[in-house]
């Protein structure tokens, strides 16, 4: 095993050392860096080029110089590892440390999203083959797969977020939107859930009476201007929660699966006030983290509470559950910090930015403003990069399984006399998710690409602007240095994607290969 | 709850695997792959619509090559600047389309369809103009990156030993560096040679992703009894490749390549869009959307329109690109309408044998 790895990384070592040489070559030739000095009439100009030159090592050929830049790169084995110095002669790797986070920030969440929402909506629309919500979704996922992100975003920026924030400052919906929301979502009801046409017709009408009642309670409560879950509604969600994650994960004739993951809210239920006022004295992250270890250590210990035999799955649904219920925890903190924060000076009720990464008029030193406040700012940017990337997902998972679904094991499965939850989730779903896996891993390396538009868009500080102001300012050392980060997650998610699928499959075996 | 219950329909019947059967008898493999793709309704209706899309943007500006000219039936260019028409646009603000698709006095292209830039250049022709460009650019780019990646994956996969690892290593060179960055580079050095030498540029570093799926095609197609059966009859391995190989690994090419063109096309706006690509004085939807992003509370035409045509355009190569792999995919069964099912109604008693719940 050791072996195959160390031979994968020594082939990585040099094709990352044969492209960073293309592309280092290509860049210095296409460009010279003293261009805009050349014809400046300014006196000081002459010094300017001579110590650019001297810095940058201009007077040397690029392939040459490659190695200059490559010889700092091999002192990460010396200890005196360095990208070089930008032309202002700030070293290389200080941008890169404050840019790496902000991206890393933007693209996660919208992976995740992508990721969840994509593969969901792909499986459904496999198990729903050629109903109208599979050519529904065909054309959505088509439609997004064209997108230009940067319509997307700036459009977004016009109408969601400008008319989100006016809608906010009443909260009120009109009733046209009301029975719009209502008709929508009975459509996407009874097209996801399906049947004979008087099935249908009852299973739009409850969805569309339901929407209609909640948005119009919604409103008349006021709650858009005073969110909130409070610990009934809560209690409510959580249940909800438990119910929906037993049915996809053991089946309802698990009782004590059952039984444990409804445990979940209740002991939230008895837990709410004492974790609200942590939360309150005590802001930051390690209460967070706290939290929600104390919630899998008590749902695991619940979990073998109540089951003697077969515990490995209801581990699983009790864990799964108490990670919502403690994700609620959090949601409801945020709401409960929503009115103090818009009423803020820097806020002014227009709670969802467009532009930049965090507001710094806030008050400093207030740790659940500045979580909201990073909250708001990834909203629109999440929104775009995940509609770009959902297409994907809900092509691959589709198509992935219904491939597996023709698979003779599933007709044995089928055959002996398995439930049909059984035989998608257990036999199905886990194998369409070994080839998903290793798209998931190479693609969010791939994302850090797109990630490059999106930023300049909403005006983030990450990666992107670098690369920006590098190839602007024929920077190459920049260049070189978002390159050398962008290309080594590249090659190592290409690695990580390798390997997690000889882990996952059992048929491949990498240490086989002699 | 029966949340999981498949759709009956998508297990295929006894009775439809009869009806396909029947349906392919006595066609050549072109036949029932053209027959496949003229059924793909989506695919069919891509075709039109961007056939149309290029005739009436080439039609409409007029275009040159190699000296030959054509005018276009459009009467203003992209580079003009005509007075700013301002009545009947809401606001005040000058330029406001004259576009009217609903019945009435105004129903028609009328003076100014698209509406005017700020400076009163006639936005339908810059929207034309642009739309020219990135058809080009697209175009460009899939021949440029379909003839490299066939080649490079046909030698590597059909040669195989050192040839293979060579091509292979400078393949991973290529996929290593992100499209964006590489186009980046060579946009904003070389953009302002013109969009033809950007796209042969780009299409030079987009044909990595083919080049690998031909290298595996072949790696198979090799094997096979055909390919052996030519070698013993003499056939040189040029003649292997181009009429044995190559003729069976098509459909793998042909998909792949329309992915790159609805990629190239993106990728093209992209670019320009962050200024590294087709540069002013030219014009690309792209560089429409960059330019005017920020009048869009004023101006929202000169928003809207390129943005559409990105999206047509990039929306019907994607469909026809699906409509061309189901047509290839030896596997692929389509569904039976009620009529052809009701046909076959004596073989519908087996079919409820197949159905599997």
């Amino acid at each position: 095993m050791f072996a195959y790895i160390g031979r994968r990384v020594a082939i990585l070592l040099v094709i990352l050392f044969g492209s960073s040489f293309l592309l280092y070559n290509l860049a210095a030739i296409s460009g010279d860096p003293l261009e805009g000095l050349r014809g400046s009439t300014d006196p000081k100009a002459k010094a300017q080029i001579a110590a650019l030159v001297r810095t940058l090592h201009l007077n040397v050929p690029p392939p040459a110089r490659y190695f200059m830049w490559l010889k700092g790169i091999g002192g990460i084995f010396t200890g005196h590892f360095t990208l070089g110095t930008t032309r202002d002669g700030n070293p290389v790797s200080t941008y890169l440390n404050s840019a790496i986070p902000t991206t890393i920030r933007l693209i996660t969440m919208a992976t995740v999203v992508a990721i969840i929402m994509g593969i969901a909506v792909g499986i459904i629309s496999a198990l729903r083959q050629y109903s109208r919500f599979d050519y529904a979704m065909t054309f959505v996922a088509f439609l997004m797969y064209s997108l230009p992100i940067f319509w997307v975003a700036v459009l977004l920026k016009e109408y969601l977020a400008i008319n989100f924030n006016n809608f906010l400052a009443n909260g009120k919906i009109s009733p046209a939107w009301i029975i719009s929301a209502a008709i929508i979502s009975g459509f996407f009801w009874a097209a996801l859930i399906s049947g004979n046409r008087k099935k249908v017709q009852i299973i739009f009408a409850i969805a569309a009476f339901s929407t209609a009642v909640f948005l119009s309670l919604l409103s008349l409560t006021k709650w858009f201007t005073h969110p909130g879950l409070g610990p009934l509604m809560m209690f409510v969600l959580g249940m909800g929660f438990a119910f929906a994650v037993t049915y996809t994960s053991t089946g309802f004739n698990n009782k004590a699966a059952l039984r444990s993951a409804q445990a979940m809210p209740i002991i939230g239920l008895i837990f709410y006030f004492p974790v609200e006022y942590i939360f309150s004295k005590h802001p930051g992250v390690t209460p967070i983290a706290l939290m929600f270890l104390l919630t899998i250590i008590v749902a695991v210990s619940t979990a073998l509470f109540f089951a003697k035999i077969d515990r490995g799955p209801v581990i699983r649904t009790s864990v799964i559950t108490s990670v919502l219920v403690g994700i609620l925890f959090l949601i409801d903190k945020l709401m409960k910090t929503w009115v103090p924060y818009i009423n803020t000076d820097a806020i002014h009720f227009r709670p969802i930015p467009t532009i930049s990464q965090s507001n710094s008029l806030l008050p400093a030193g207030n740790f659940w403003f500045t979580f909201l406040d990073t909250v708001t700012h990834l909203v629109l940017p999440t929104v775009a990069l995940t509609l770009i990337s959902f297409a994907g997902y809900v092509r691959y998972s589709r198509g992935t399984l219904l491939e597996v679904l023709n698979q003779d094991y599933i007709r044995t499965a089928r055959a002996k006399g398995l439930t049909e939850r059984t035989v998608i989730m257990r036999h199905a779903f886990r194998n369409t998710l070994i080839p998903l896996t290793t798209i998931i891993v190479v693609d969010f390396a791939s994302i850090i690409g797109g990630a490059i538009i999106t930023e300049h868009v909403f005006g983030w500080q990450g990666m992107g602007t670098l690369f920006n102001t590098a190839i602007n300012n024929y920077d190459l050392n920049l260049l070189m240095g978002v390159f050398f980060v962008t290309s080594s997650l590249a090659v190592l998610a290409n690695l990580a994607a390798d390997l997690l699928y000889s882990a996952l499959d059992p048929r491949i075996r990498v240490v086989g290969k002699k | 709850m029966n949340f999981f219950k498949r759709t009956p329909k998508v297990v295929p019947r006894v009775a439809d695997s009869d009806i396909f059967n029947k349906e392919t008898e006595g066609l050549s493999q072109s036949q029932i792959v053209r027959g496949r793709f003229i059924r793909h309704r989506g695919a069919m209706i891509s075709v039109f619509v961007l056939l149309s899309i290029i005739i009436f943007v080439f039609s409409a500006l007029g275009f040159k090559i190699l000296g030959l000219g054509y005018g276009g039936w459009w009467k203003y260019n992209s580079i003009d600047m005509t007075p700013l028409r301002s009545e009947g646009c809401p606001g005040g603000l000058g330029g406001c389309p004259t576009l009217d698709l609903l019945p009435g006095k105004n129903f028609g292209l009328g003076d100014h369809p698209f509406g005017q830039d700020d400076i009163g250049r006639d936005y339908f022709a810059l929207v034309m103009r642009g739309a020219q460009r990135s058809l080009l650019v697209m175009f460009v780019i899939g021949i440029v990156a379909g003839l490299i990646g066939t080649v490079i994956g046909a030698v590597s996969g059909y040669f195989r030993g050192w040839v293979d690892a060579v091509l292979m290593r400078f393949n991973d060179f290529i996929i290593t560096i992100p499209t964006i960055i590489i186009g980046s580079v060579i946009g904003f050095h070389f953009g302002n040679k013109g969009v033809l030498f950007l796209a042969v540029f780009l299409g030079l570093f987009t044909w990595s992703g083919l080049a690998r799926l031909v290298r595996g095609e072949f790696l198979t197609l090799r094997e096979r009894e055909f390919v052996d059966a030519a070698r013993v009859a003499g056939a040189s391995n040029r003649r292997i490749i181009f009429k044995h190989i190559l003729p069976n690994a098509v459909g793998v090419i042909i998909v792949s390549i329309t992915l790159i063109m609805s990629g190239a096309i993106l990728l093209e706006s992209a670019l320009s869009y962050l200024g590294f690509g087709v540069v002013s004085p030219d014009v690309s939807l792209g560089l429409l959307i960059s330019q005017y992003q920020d009048s869009f509370t004023t101006r929202p035409w000169l928003f809207w329109y390129p943005g559409l045509f990105i999206i047509v355009i990039s929306l019907c190569v994607n469909f026809i690109g699906d409509g061309l792999r189901d047509a290839f995919d030896p596997r692929q069964r389509r569904r039976l309408s009620r009529k052809e099912r009701s046909k076959n109604h004596d073989l519908t008693t087996v079919a409820k044998a197949g159905e599997i719940n």
